[in-house]
């Protein structure tokens, strides 16, 4: 057996690291989406934690009335909201183009609180329990931590989904139009692309990729309508600190803040709500453009 | 001379108001409408976003609620002090979020004041969930005993008119001019010789201390501090005044305000009060997309248009 690292039981420490990789997870598969948003219709999507709740509810529905799964869900439920957000963009946010970015984070936040606020008053502000899937239940004992398996599957599911998205923008035409679209839109436009297409799916796929999140939440953090509204703020924090330029930089961001929260919990349990925005007010002083942004 | 009588008309009507309309919720009105000035001054005039005043309000809130109840100071001094280190807290965050542009500028204002959320839930003093509770009114001057309502409310109606006063004289003065230049085009600004930064962050500060004098008369009427000062809702709720009453122009916050605040007050006590934030947000997507100019700026627009 290992013996305590620096005075702290393996078992604790390690254990903080797991919740720390998966709320990493989080923040980078919901930053991620920012991102996508971010680059082609220039708009901070403040709906993004309430979409994240969508997908957490829908997978509660599907499973209740359609007998749909957690397997099912984790197809159908992105599936369903991201059929929302391209609603959304096609109905609302396309009014915005050509207007001071900011509207699109007052749109956005008003959004946030409709669907937050209407799922408030339907189902109350406690969670829902969401049961973990049969195949995922119990664990393994490592040795110097137990390893619950869902929590492994989150990571590695959460990390998948962030490869695939690497490779959709890098290695894909459609990625290259995308690419191209956060660029130069009108050039793009030029060459006879339908840009304000590529703009709708932009933002079905990144609303879809919180939804995926959420999905992944479900049997962890309970249903709750507000699960997603303090959550994009840590989100927001991530995003700052690690600039909205590059997949990896995200990814790689939110997984280290997720870490650095984690062990934060286990030596000064007082400062682990607070760590995330401390390391972004360093990171303004010492790199304001962030740490993989480009110096505007 | 027609802006000195509206003026007049305004201040009649404001001396008058107790008479006719419940003094705590006329305080309220005011005490809200300073905190959208305030917070104008630094989104309409400066082009800023700062989705952090909750932090400003809610912190004077608790500073002045703490210094009045357990230090014991007199009402004003307990005011000041309140507004003085939501001074102090802007000049902090503001230095920091003025290393960034635009919605960037949003999203780290928004996590600065997230951040103050979270110490003021663990600090002791501010009570915790339940709030600073009991906080006395004292006496105005050491003389007027502001548990009298009406007394209270005149007390309230002068420290808001300086508030206001100090806002529009800030607006129409050269560093006034200076702001909404930078607002209008950075570059160039900067290009005239301006240092652009300086003026942010005082107008930030500025803003943050008008807020905080807001927050901290709102705890004297309320003789209550609590987290949802505190909250990113009353963050959002104040860019909504704003928005709503019209962006930049000096009456347009305060008629936001007393929108948003007789809006609240009347779908508390009907059927519709648990959809309050669903209302809210609702007003939030309309505005947005079809009245970005908010009730005063279409209403100047519309005179503009027909004379």
């Amino acid at each position: 057996m290992l013996t305590d690292l620096l005075g702290f039981p393996p078992q604790v420490l390690f254990g903080q690291l797991l919740l720390g990789l998966i709320n990493g997870a989080f923040y980078a598969v919901l930053s991620l989406g920012l991102a996508v948003i971010f680059g082609l219709l220039n708009i901070v999507n403040f709906a993004h934690g309430a979409l994240y709740m969508l997908g957490a509810f829908a997978t509660l529905g599907l499973t209740q009335y359609l007998g749909i799964g957690y397997w099912g869900a984790l197809i159908f439920a992105p599936l369903i909201v991201g059929a929302i957000g391209v609603g959304l963009e096609r109905v609302l946010l396309r009014r915005l183009s050509g207007i001071d970015h900011l509207y699109g984070l007052l749109l956005t936040f008003g959004l946030a609180l409709v669907i937050e606020g209407t799922f408030v008053k339907l189902f109350g502000a406690s969670g829902i329990p969401y049961p973990t899937p049969e195949a995922l239940q119990g664990g393994v004992n490592l040795g110097f931590m137990f390893l619950p398996f869902y929590r492994g599957w989150v990571v590695v599911a959460s990390l998948a989904v962030c490869v695939a998205t690497w490779y959709l923008f890098e290695r894909t035409k459609i990625g290259a139009y995308l690419r191209a679209g956060t660029e130069n839109p009108r050039l793009l436009q030029a060459f006879g692309v339908n840009v304000p297409l590529l703009t709708t799916l932009a933002y079905g796929y990144g609303v879809a990729l919180a939804a995926f999140a959420g999905v992944l939440a479900a049997p962890i953090t309970q249903v709750n309508p507000l699960m997603g509204s303090n959550l994009i703020i840590v989100v927001f924090a991530v995003v700052v600190i690690g600039g909205m330029g590059s997949i990896m930089g995200a990814v790689v961001t939110g997984l280290s803040m997720g870490v650095i929260e984690g062990l934060t919990k286990v030596f000064w349990p007082e400062a682990s709500s607070t760590v995330i925005f401390v390391v972004m007010a360093i990171v303004l002083v010492l790199r304001p453009a962030g740490l993989f942004g480009k110096p505007a | 001379m027609n802006k000195f009588l509206g003026y007049l008309i305004v201040l009649a009507i404001s001396l008058a108001a107790p008479l006719f309309i419940y003094p705590v919720f006329l305080m309220k009105l005011l005490c809200f409408a300073l905190f959208a000035s305030a917070f104008n001054l630094i989104l309409g005039y400066g082009g800023l976003l700062s989705f952090g005043h909750a932090a400003f309000f809610g912190g004077a809130a608790y500073i002045s609620g703490h210094a009045l109840k357990v230090w014991g100071l007199p009402t004003e001094l307990g005011i000041l002090v309140g507004a003085l280190s939501a001074g102090v807290l802007g000049l902090a965050i503001g230095t920091l979020a003025i290393r960034r542009q635009g919605i960037y500028f949003a999203m780290i204002t928004l996590a600065m004041a997230q951040m103050a959320y979270f110490v003021f839930i663990s600090s002791p003093f501010t009570g915790g969930e339940n709030g600073l509770q009991g906080v006395p009114r004292g006496m105005a001057l050491g003389m007027i005993d502001l548990t009298n309502d009406r007394s209270m409310y005149y007390f309230v109606l002068a420290i808001c008119l300086a508030g206001f006063l100090l806002i529009a004289r800030a607006v129409h003065s050269p560093f006034g001019q200076v702001l909404s230049a930078i607002r209008d085009n950075e570059d160039r600004a900067r290009s005239l010789g301006y240092d652009i930064e300086r003026y942010k962050l005082l107008a930030f500060v500025l803003s943050a201390t008008l807020a905080g004098l807001a927050g901290a008369t709102k705890t004297v009427v309320f003789q209550l501090a609590s987290l949802t000062d505190a909250h990113w809702h009353m963050s959002g709720e104040v860019v909504l005044m704003t928005l709503l009453g019209g962006l930049g122009t000096i009456a347009g916050p305060a008629v936001g305000a007393g929108i948003i605040v007789t809006l609240q007050n009347y779908l508390a006590s009907g059927p519709l009060a648990a959809w309050v934030p669903v209302v809210l947000g609702v007003i939030f997507v309309a505005c947005v997309l079809s009245f970005r100019r908010g009730v005063v700026g279409e209403l100047r627009e519309f005179l503009r248009r027909s004379f």
